[in-house]
């Protein structure tokens, strides 16, 4: 691994690289800053949620506004770029090649990301991150509505031309010596990932351009007014949607299995489930994108295709529970902050699948769908499980890239209290979906149950609040005047045995 | 490659496996019962706008932003949209369809006690979707 921020360079030189690690900085860079971004706009959810009434939001438009930018940015503008710093930083070094197999293509990818996040922020659309039709083509205002839409078609083409590169690089630039059985299992879910997007988003970029034509007026598609059909883009959305949810998850899913085994000290229990694991879940990734759709009035047969679909993709999401339990069992683990981080993200995992399986079940369904449980639900999966790798990732990563360590207690601390404010927020939100709150809404009737869970929930944000900022603190601190750290063993894990690959990678 | 035994896992996944098919077989079961509509509910269409709701009856009358039905007898909704998507939603009666334009939904429920129940919108459909709501008056039987 390279040092980066050891030698000081002007920032142009970083910024027109085409070296992997330079792009990767990128990458972690932006996809950060829009984590603050869009974090900052849920604590303005939740302190407005926090009573019946206008607190802090002065209309509902600003509120429709600040929730479909929420959704916008931490998909698309941290939790994939984020991904793509890690796999810029790690995968040639894991399939030891010198860099990407096409550098400036990588480069051309990072930076459609900028433009892509200026046009949806100055934009700040309306219309929910499912941009649904016919309100998105008949009553969303203009030009915000364009702006999103301009916004995810850049970021569609951006993702593709990333995972072409990392499809390449990992299948065709991997070191003669290595068969594709000796990859890292990270870059088994790079891999994967990859796959998926290069088949479920050409399906998505061709509804956006439909959204557009609709919008313009000069087609029909999805306005039932010109004859054409919503539920055509529930469909063309969700087949690329539900999917791109593991694009998110199998990457985070990679980082554990990077951070697991070795704060464990022992090797990773099964490699072999792990892959299949991963290659099960992108192929039954694309059996269950319908059961999004139980109350668009579907018909009993088509329900029960896509519950069985969906209940299809839990055994091999189970798997990667057991392996890391099982990579755990009897180790001597260290419980430093990424590992800290991963270990809570594996028990968030498991939560959120197990009410995935209530949602999936057709009758109860009806219960949780459009409420506050689906809100808890997928959040226990980008928030409880994603970031949670990710940042667990971070840490670990933090060493190598700045060449110093961050402040162990701090980073604690964050997941202290990270992990304290995801339960609350959205355990709660569980419950508050039960008790029949809707989604998206801006204003609620004083129902005391309705009160006393959203305060719950906006205490919760507030706590997870105080801990980025706690990390954000330690981030920066660190990275010009924590102490130097030891990249041979950085965590005091004993050993090089934990990092083979740098060791048979020495133009690194 | 390992070196060690697989059989722990073999066992989980098959106990995975067993355990989602008999959520899968249950929940194939219920939904069939719900979904068997009685011969003799009555029908009331339901027409969702931004962002109101409008019932109308078998006999022609019209209600908006409240449903009075009787206790103990069927009713099935058709439910309608002139604008974007809604859905309709009697939370505590498990009731919840879309309101989709172009298509006719279908969904019913029995009352089985009097009482007072929201109704709401849960499809995000604009500026005042938060306050797309009603009230469902459940009474007893007039004759």
């Amino acid at each position: 691994m390279t040092l980066e921020l050891q030698k000081p360079r002007p920032i142009w030189q970083i910024m027109f690289s085409t070296h992997h690690t330079d792009v990767g900085l990128l990458y972690l860079i932006t996809s950060l800053t829009f984590l603050f971004l869009g974090g900052s706009l849920a604590l303005g959810i939740r302190a407005e949620l926090f009573y019946p009434g206008s607190q802090i939001i002065a209309d509902s438009m600003t509120f429709n506004r600040i929730f479909t930018v929420h959704g916008t940015t931490l998909i698309f503008l941290f939790i994939i770029p984020f991904a793509s710093a890690v796999g810029n930083y790690y995968v040639p070094i894991m399939v030891r090649y010198r860099d990407m197999a096409y550098p400036k293509l990588n480069a051309i990818a990072f930076w459609m990301i900028p433009p892509a996040g200026v046009l949806i922020w100055l934009g700040f659309a309306d219309f929910t991150w499912y941009a649904t039709p016919p309100y998105s083509i008949i009553s969303a205002p203009g030009p915000a509505a364009d702006m999103w839409i301009f916004g995810l078609k850049i970021l569609g083409i951006s993702s593709v031309l990333g995972a072409l590169n990392f499809v390449v690089t990992i299948l065709k630039c991997k070191h003669p010596d290595m068969s594709i059985g000796q990859i890292p299992l990270m870059a088994w879910a790079f891999l994967s990932s990859s796959l998926i997007i290069i088949v479920a988003i050409p399906t998505f970029a061709a509804a956006l351009l439909m959204l557009l034509t609709d919008r313009l007026g000069v087609s029909g598609f999805f306005n039932p007014a010109m004859g054409g059909d919503p539920i055509a883009y529930a469909h063309l959305f969700w087949f690329t949607f539900h999917p791109e949810v593991y694009v998110l998850v199998i990457p985070a899913i990679g980082m554990m299995y990077e951070i697991i085994p070795r704060f464990s000290r022992k090797p990773i229990y099964s490699y072999n489930s792990g892959v299949f694991a991963f290659v099960m879940l992108s192929i039954v990734g694309f059996s269950s994108w319908a059961h999004h759709m139980y109350a668009t009035g579907m018909s009993f047969t088509e329900k029960t295709v896509f519950m069985v679909g969906t209940l299809a993709a839990v055994p091999a999401s189970a798997m990667h529970v057991f392996n890391f339990v099982a990579t755990m069992w009897n180790g001597r683990i260290r419980f430093a902050t990424p590992m800290m981080w991963a270990v809570g993200g594996i028990a968030l995992f498991f939560s959120a699948g197990a009410g995935g399986v209530v949602n999936s079940a057709m009758p109860l369904d009806f219960t949780t769908h459009d409420t506050y449980w689906v809100v808890g639900h997928f959040h226990l999966f980008v928030m409880g499980t994603i970031a949670f790798g990710s940042i667990g990732y971070l840490y670990y990563m933090f060493p190598y890239v700045t060449g110093r360590m961050y402040n162990e207690t701090w980073g604690k601390v964050h997941f202290i209290l990270s992990f304290i404010g995801t339960i609350l927020v959205f355990f709660t939100q569980h419950i508050l979906g039960l008790y029949g709150m809707p989604r998206r809404i801006y204003d609620y009737p004083p129902i005391p149950e309705w009160i006393a869970m959203n305060q719950i929930a906006s205490v919760g944000a507030m706590i997870i609040g105080i801990s980025m900022v706690i990390f954000l603190a330690n981030m920066i601190h660190s990275s010009g005047k924590g102490k130097p750290a030891d990249t041979d063993d950085p965590f005091g894990l004993g050993g090089k045995y934990y990092y083979p690959f740098e060791a048979k990678n020495p133009s690194h | 490659m390992s070196g060690h035994s697989n059989w722990p896992e073999w066992i989980y996944v098959a106990v995975v496996i067993a355990l989602m098919t008999w959520v899968g077989a249950e929940a194939w079961e219920a939904e069939r019962l719900v979904e068997h509509v009685p011969a003799d509910a009555k029908t009331i269409i339901v027409t969702g706008q931004q962002w109101f709701w409008t019932f109308e009856h078998e006999d022609g009358t019209k209600e908006i932003g409240e449903l009075h039905v009787e206790v103990g007898k069927a009713y099935k909704f058709e439910i309608v949209s002139t604008d974007v998507n809604h859905s309709f939603n009697i939370h505590d009666y498990v009731v919840l369809i879309d309101a989709i334009p172009g298509r006719v939904n279908t969904v019913w429920f029995a009352p089985d006690k009097v009482g007072e129940h929201d109704i709401q919108c849960r499809e995000y459909c604009g500026l005042i979707h938060y306050n797309m709501r009603g009230t469902l008056y459940v009474t007893e039987p007039l004759s």
